[in-house]
């Protein structure tokens, strides 16, 4: 049987571990031949624009991104609360005029900033209506969504809109739109991918988001270890290097070269062994894990096209 | 041109330096930072409490307090003999929030606030409490530093800020609580229809409506209901922030900005370095943090041209070492960059580079190396 396209790609980690280059990359990997795809922030860093070389996207509004070399077109969003709120007025209630007044009043921070719940039922709204375009076969549909999450430690809460709103709003209209919302968040064409790198903390968090999400229904389909550093050693020859058994001889080299190289890969050869136990707590969670390489260069366009095969070759994209 | 140097200890060693502040992106090392500065204020025989908010279990367990809670514990297992000693704690927001709650209002309107719905909204998950909240328990701490011990008795107090998206939430936050529990749409919610608000409120009725069609009638009254209780608590609310914030411009108060040499981070430690300047807020210095070093002067291109002349089958540990060192080459190639531009954007900001840590801080001893190389002229 084969499983159904994914439409919307929900991407967490811990800070610092790359979300939003791999976010960004994975919008990329989708965006095949005639594809259009949207990578959306919620979060007001303008991290997507920084990481294509764009201006800051501003105004909610939808921009075109780049153009994949496989010819599919990655679009830009970054998604403000407030912004989302005015919108969301004028859309069900028509309300120009009073939209701009509740704005004047402080009503529309007060609205999204005193009840947090509402907040993310309207960051999540803007990415609900993007998804429902293709769905609905309405213009300006995407193939698939992609968007850069909050950070792991606050996925689960930022997801379970139903919960946020538990014992503020019990009925009534918003109520309605985090219900469908959620339905939405739970169908088998919702993926979340959380982003690790192979430390501590952020394995830990990983373990810690991948419990806290399992109550809402909704499915972590990877785990994607990222600035991952590959190595064709074997245990023993690590341990042997970490512990400094045998000196290497590079020919040619003076004894203080090859001392300070043994030295220095003493270190490298110990962390790796470290990267390897985490790796084995990651594969106890029985979840696909995909593997990034870690990009000495620093990542600009060209990296993140490297990451967006890697992904490519790793996660099921049909599925995926 | 390098930039200063930061002097961690004699920032330490200043006795008039009685708060310091970490402040940084998430992900950077802060809590680390923050607890590393403390152990080593502590043993230089500062009497010290460090607040931390949201440690990583290990680094609670290497602080060897295996559960911190909201309240001061005593560090133990530290080197005491200069007079020093350390106490640590982790912020509990909606704790801190409710002691608060309980310790300015009667116990009927303490039970009414605690149970309204919005209040619990509020203190568990509004994005600005555990700012507001880290300021609340920093004035707390300030006004318990001059008690004796064990209630007390702290001549530094090292915070560590909450993992924001920003850097500079720790500073907005608690402003934007206060406006916003005091914001005129708050007071027109409660007192509507008269006097002077009469002719604003054609308009607000409008809002008013559209507000309720949105949310609900119910939050609406719930939130009325809070403000009505909460309202007494207020006014004590916004003037300990204001007092905290006047604390964090004193001359006994300074921020420490945490980043790594990475891009974002350190574009947040420039949009932090600039607040701090515009408001006149007290600077210390700038910790980059998980710096790399290579002692081999080979470049990474040389590296690579001689693990392709060498055999895998005879010195397969050779290639692999050569191929990480011409890694390690380029990201301290990479890192050396991005850490020139921003010292050449803000050359007098001083500057102490710690090393990257082949593992885990998870004990004193950690935390002790952590001071040395943030200590260290690098």
């Amino acid at each position: 049987m084969r499983s159904p396209r994914h439409t919307l790609h929900i991407v967490s980690g811990k800070g610092g571990t790359g979300k939003t280059t791999i976010a960004s990359a994975l919008a990329c990997a989708l965006a095949t031949s005639g594809r259009r795809v949207l990578v959306c922030e919620v979060e007001g860093r303008q991290g997507i624009a920084e990481l294509f070389g764009s201006t800051p996207l501003i105004g909610s509004k939808e921009r075109r991104l780049l153009r994949t070399p496989d010819g599919g077109t990655v679009f830009g969003l970054a998604i403000d609360a407030e912004d989302a709120l005015l919108e969301y007025l004028e859309t069900f209630y028509r309300l120009g005029l009073a939209g701009r007044a509740l704005d004047r009043f402080g009503a529309v921070d007060f609205a999204t900033s005193i009840a947090p719940g509402l907040r993310d039922v309207l960051l999540t709204g803007k990415v609900y209506e993007a998804v429902r375009r293709g769905i609905k076969q309405r213009p300006n549909a995407y193939d698939a969504v992609v968007l850069d999450a909050p950070p792991t430690g606050r996925i689960a809460q930022f997801l379970n809109v139903h919960e946020a709103l538990a014992g503020l709003a019990r009925v009534g209209p918003i109520r309605a739109q985090a219900d469908s919302i959620m339905r939405l968040l739970r169908s088998a064409t919702t993926v979340v991918h959380l982003v690790t790198l192979l430390e501590e903390m952020p394995v830990t968090e990983t373990e810690e988001a991948i419990a806290a999400l399992r109550p809402t229904q909704i499915r972590v389909a990877t785990v994607i270890e990222n600035m991952a550093m590959p190595t064709p050693l074997n245990h023993d020859q690590l341990l042997t290097a970490a512990t400094r058994t045998t000196q290497l001889v590079v020919p040619g080299w003076t004894d203080k070269q090859n001392r300070a190289l043994t030295a220095e890969f003493a270190g490298e050869a110990a962390r790796t062994l470290q990267q390897r136990d985490r790796h084995e707590r990651l594969e106890s969670l029985r979840l696909p894990l995909a593997e990034i390489a870690f990009d000495p260069a620093g990542i600009d366009e060209a990296a993140l096209f490297t990451i967006s095969d890697q992904l490519r070759d790793q996660i099921r994209l049909e599925a995926a | 041109m390098s930039p200063p140097f930061f002097d961690i200890d004699a920032i330490l060693g200043d006795p008039e330096t009685k708060i310091i502040i970490c402040c940084g992106a998430g992900g950077v090392g802060k809590t680390t930072t923050s607890a590393a500065l403390a152990v080593r204020a502590a043993e230089a025989g500062r009497r010290v409490v460090v607040l931390t908010i949201d440690p990583a279990r290990r680094l609670a367990q290497s602080l060897g307090v295996g559960e911190l809670d909201n309240t001061p514990r005593p560090v133990v297992g530290l080197d005491t003999t200069a007079g020093g000693s350390l106490d640590a704690m982790m912020l509990d927001m909606k704790r801190t929030f409710d002691d608060v709650v309980i310790a300015h209002s009667t116990p009927e309107k303490a039970a009414a606030i605690l149970d309204n719905p919005f209040y619990q909204a509020l203190s568990s998950s509004f994005a600005g409490t555990q700012e507001y909240m880290a300021m609340e328990k920093l004035g707390q701490l300030h006004a318990q530093a001059g008690q004796a011990s064990p209630s007390g008795g702290w001549d530094l107090i090292v915070v560590d800020t909450p993992p924001a998206r920003s850097a500079l939430d720790f500073l907005d936050a608690p402003e934007h609580l206060s406006a916003l529990l005091d914001g005129r749409f708050l007071r027109l919610l409660l007192a509507p229809a008269r006097g002077p608000l009469r002719l604003m409120s054609v308009g607000f009725n409008l809002v008013s409506s559209a507000m309720m069609k949105i949310l609900g009638a119910q939050i609406i009254t719930d939130v009325k209901t809070f403000v009505t209780a909460f309202e007494a608590l207020f006014g004590g609310f916004r003037q300990r922030a204001s007092q905290t914030l006047e604390l964090l411009s004193s001359r006994h108060t300074t921020f420490l900005v945490v980043a790594t040499a990475q891009r974002d981070a350190l574009r947040e430690a420039a949009y932090f370095v600039d607040r701090l300047t515009e408001e006149q807020m007290p600077l210390a210095g700038l910790v980059i943090n998980r710096v790399h070093t290579s002692k081999l002067a080979v470049s990474a291109a040389r590296a690579l041209a001689l693990a392709e002349d060498l055999d895998p089958l005879t010195a397969p540990i050779e290639i692999e070492a050569l191929r990480r060192h011409a890694a390690l080459k380029r990201v301290v190639e990479q890192e050396t960059l991005l850490l020139d531009r921003f010292s050449a954007t803000r050359p007098a900001v001083p500057r102490t580079l710690v090393q990257t840590l082949p593992s885990d801080v998870t004990d004193l001893d950690a935390l002790r190396r952590v001071g040395v190389l943030l200590a260290d002229k690098d």
